[in-house]
C-alpha cells in the first residue's frame, strides 16, 4: 500500500490542447498544471465548453495532448489507456450484454475468465443493489441502476485513479442526491484517487478534497478551493457554515469568469 | 397481432375466390388460366416432380446464402477497417449493382456449364449486395463512445471488434440478410432459366413450352413460399441471435 508521501498520482505540465477545424485552430485547453495527490478527490468544475472532459480524455490516455506532459505516479506516461479507469456521463453500458456482463468487462479484457470474473463481480453487485438485477439488460433498468452499473465497471477496472465525467449529470435531482450519498459513503472505505468533472458545485464541494475552477475556453485553472471540511462526510454537510462559504466561493470564482461575457452580450 | 394478419389473409382469399369464380364461370382455357383448385390439384398430383426440382432450387439458395454471407462479411470488414479498400473496392461492389444480372448469366453459363456454379453465382451476385452494405452502414455507425470505453479500459482493435463493433452491427447485418434471404430464390431461377436440367426454374420453363399452365403455377407458388419461409427464418434467427432487442422494458 502506497502512503501519503508518495508520488503525485497524476501531474499535469503545462499540458495544451488545440484542434484543427479546417484552417482555424482552436484553444480548447491550457496550459494547465495540475497535481493530484495519491487518494486524494478532486472536483473541477468549469463553465460548459471549457474543456473538461477533453482534460479527462488527456489524462485517460484517449487524446494526446497538444503539448505539455503527463506523469502518472511520478513518471512520464506516454500511452496511458488501460492504465486509468474512465467513467463516462453517459453510461455506455453494451445494450446486448446481461448486466453482469457489462460489470465484468474490464475483467474480461484483462483476460480473466468469465466464471472466475464473475464470481469476483458477485459481492459487489450485493453492495451495489444490483444483485437481483444481474441477469437483465441495461434496457430493463432505470437510469440510476444503470449509472451504479456503470460506475461498478469502472471500479472493477482496478485502476488506482478513477475518472469521472459527470457521472450523475443524466439523472433526475432526487436520483442524483442518493447516489452522492451513497458514492461519499463508499468513498471512506475505498482506496482510490478521483478526479470529477462536475458543473455542479454542491456535488463537488461534498466529494472532494479539493475542487479545481476552470475558466472558459481556452479552459485554465482560475483557482484551487480546498474543503477543508472533516470526513467521513455526510449528505447534512451541505448546511454547514463552512460548506457555504466554499460554495459562496467557487461559485463566486465561476461568476467572475462567466460575467464579462454577459456584459459584453449587453446593449 | 391478430388484426394485422387478419385482413391481409381476408384480401388473399378474396382475390383466390374472386379468380376462381371468373376462371370457371369465363372458361378461360386452362393453358392460358387454371383456376386456383386446379393450380393445387397440380401441387398434389406433381408432388414428387415438384420436390425433385425443389431440391435442386433449395441447394442452390443455401450454399448461394452462405457463400454471399461469407463474401458479405470479408468485404464489410475490410471496407471499414482500411481507408484504402474503402475508397478502391466500395464504388466498384456498388457499380457491380447496376450490371443486369439477367445478361450475365448466359456468360457464366459459357463459363461454368450447365451445374451448380452458375446458379450459386448468380444467387451470390444478387444477395451479396444488401448484407455487405447492412454490415458496413452498421460497423460504421457503432456509438463512438462505446469504442473509447473498451479503449479507455486498455482492449486491443481486436477486442473492440469483437466486443463493440460486431454486436453493434449485428442488427444490420440481420436486415441485410432478411432482404438477400428474400430475393436468393430470384437469383436461383434466373440461373436456371438460362440453362439448367434440374430445379423450380427449369421446370417452370418446361412446363410452359409444354402449357402445363397449372404445372407452372405449382412452381411458383413454391418459390414464393420458399422466399417468404427463408424471410421469415431469418427473423427468426435474428431474434434468436440478439435477445436483448426483444426484452420487455421495465424503466422504474
Amino acid at each position: 500500500m502506497t502512503s501519503r508521501a508518495a508520488p503525485p498520482r497524476v501531474e499535469l505540465r503545462r499540458v495544451t490542447k488545440v484542434f484543427r477545424r479546417g484552417r482555424e485552430r482552436i484553444v480548447a485547453l491550457g496550459p494547465i498544471d495540475l497535481l493530484v495527490l495519491n487518494r486524494e478527490f478532486v472536483s473541477i468544475v468549469g463553465p460548459s465548453g471549457c474543456g473538461k472532459s477533453t482534460l479527462l480524455n488527456i489524462v485517460a490516455g484517449l487524446e494526446q495532448p497538444t503539448s505539455g506532459e503527463v506523469l502518472l505516479d511520478g513518471q512520464p506516461a506516454p500511452e496511458r489507456l488501460g492504465r486509468v479507469a474512465y467513467m463516462h456521463q453517459r453510461d455506455l453500458l453494451l445494450p446486448w450484454r446481461r448486466l453482469v456482463d457489462n460489470v465484468v468487462l474490464p475483467l474480461e479484457l484483462r483476460g480473466v475468465p468469465k466464471h472466475e470474473a464473475r464470481r469476483r463481480a458477485l459481492p459487489w453487485l450485493a453492495r451495489f443493489g444490483l444483485a437481483e438485477f444481474a441477469e437483465a439488460y441495461p434496457a430493463q433498468l432505470s437510469g440510476g441502476m444503470r449509472q451504479r452499473a456503470a460506475f461498478l465497471r469502472t471500479l472493477l477496472a482496478e485502476r488506482p485513479l478513477l475518472l469521472l465525467d459527470e457521472p450523475f449529470g443524466a439523472l433526475d435531482a432526487l436520483t442524483r442526491a442518493g447516489l452522492q450519498e451513497w458514492l461519499l459513503a463508499l468513498w471512506e472505505e475505498l482506496d482510490r484517487t478521483v478526479i470529477l468533472v462536475t458543473h455542479d458545485v454542491e456535488e463537488a464541494i461534498l466529494l472532494s478534497d479539493r475542487v479545481v475552477v476552470l475558466g472558459p475556453r481556452p479552459g485554465r485553472i482560475v483557482v484551487e478551493v480546498p474543503v477543508d471540511l472533516p470526513r467521513p462526510r455526510a449528505y447534512d454537510v451541505v448546511t454547514h457554515p463552512r460548506f457555504v462559504e466554499l460554495k459562496a466561493r467557487v461559485l463566486g470564482a465561476l461568476r467572475n469568469q462567466t460575467l464579462p461575457e454577459v456584459h459584453r452580450d449587453g446593449p | 397481432m391478430g388484426h394485422d394478419r387478419l385482413l391481409p389473409t381476408l384480401l388473399l382469399l378474396l382475390g383466390i375466390g374472386v379468380w376462381e369464380l371468373l376462371a370457371r364461370l369465363l372458361a378461360v382455357p386452362l393453358w392460358v388460366l387454371p383456376p386456383p383448385s386446379r393450380i393445387l390439384a397440380a401441387l398434389v398430383r406433381d408432388h414428387a416432380l415438384l420436390r425433385h426440382h425443389l431440391a435442386v432450387t433449395l441447394e442452390e439458395v443455401a450454399v448461394g446464402l452462405v457463400l454471399s454471407t461469407m463474401l458479405a462479411v470479408v468485404l464489410a470488414v475490410a471496407i471499414v477497417s482500411s481507408r484504402v479498400v474503402e475508397r478502391s473496392l466500395y464504388p466498384l461492389i456498388v457499380a457491380s449493382q447496376a450490371i443486369p444480372i439477367v445478361a450475365l448469366a448466359p456468360l457464366l453459363l459459357i463459363w461454368f456449364g450447365y451445374g451448380l456454379a452458375p446458379k450459386v453465382i448468380v444467387v451470390v451476385l444478387i444477395c451479396f449486395f444488401p448484407i455487405a452494405v447492412n454490415l458496413v452502414d452498421g460497423l460504421r455507425g457503432v456509438d463512438p463512445e462505446l469504442v473509447d470505453l473498451v479503449r479507455s479500459l486498455g482492449g486491443s482493435r481486436w477486442q473492440t471488434l469483437w466486443i463493440v463493433r460486431v454486436p453493434a452491427a449485428l442488427p444490420a447485418f440481420f436486415s441485410g440478410l432478411r432482404v438477400a434471404a428474400a430475393v436468393s430464390v430470384i437469383g436461383a431461377l434466373i440461373g436456371e432459366w438460362v440453362g439448367s436440367s434440374a430445379g423450380l426454374g427449369y421446370l417452370m420453363i418446361r412446363a410452359a413450352s409444354q402449357f402445363h399452365t397449372d404445372r407452372v403455377f405449382a412452381a411458383v407458388l413454391l418459390s414464393a413460399l420458399v422466399s417468404i419461409a427463408l424471410f421469415w427464418s431469418a427473423g427468426l434467427l435474428e431474434r434468436a441471435a440478439l435477445p436483448w432487442r426483444t426484452v420487455p422494458r421495465t424503466e422504474s
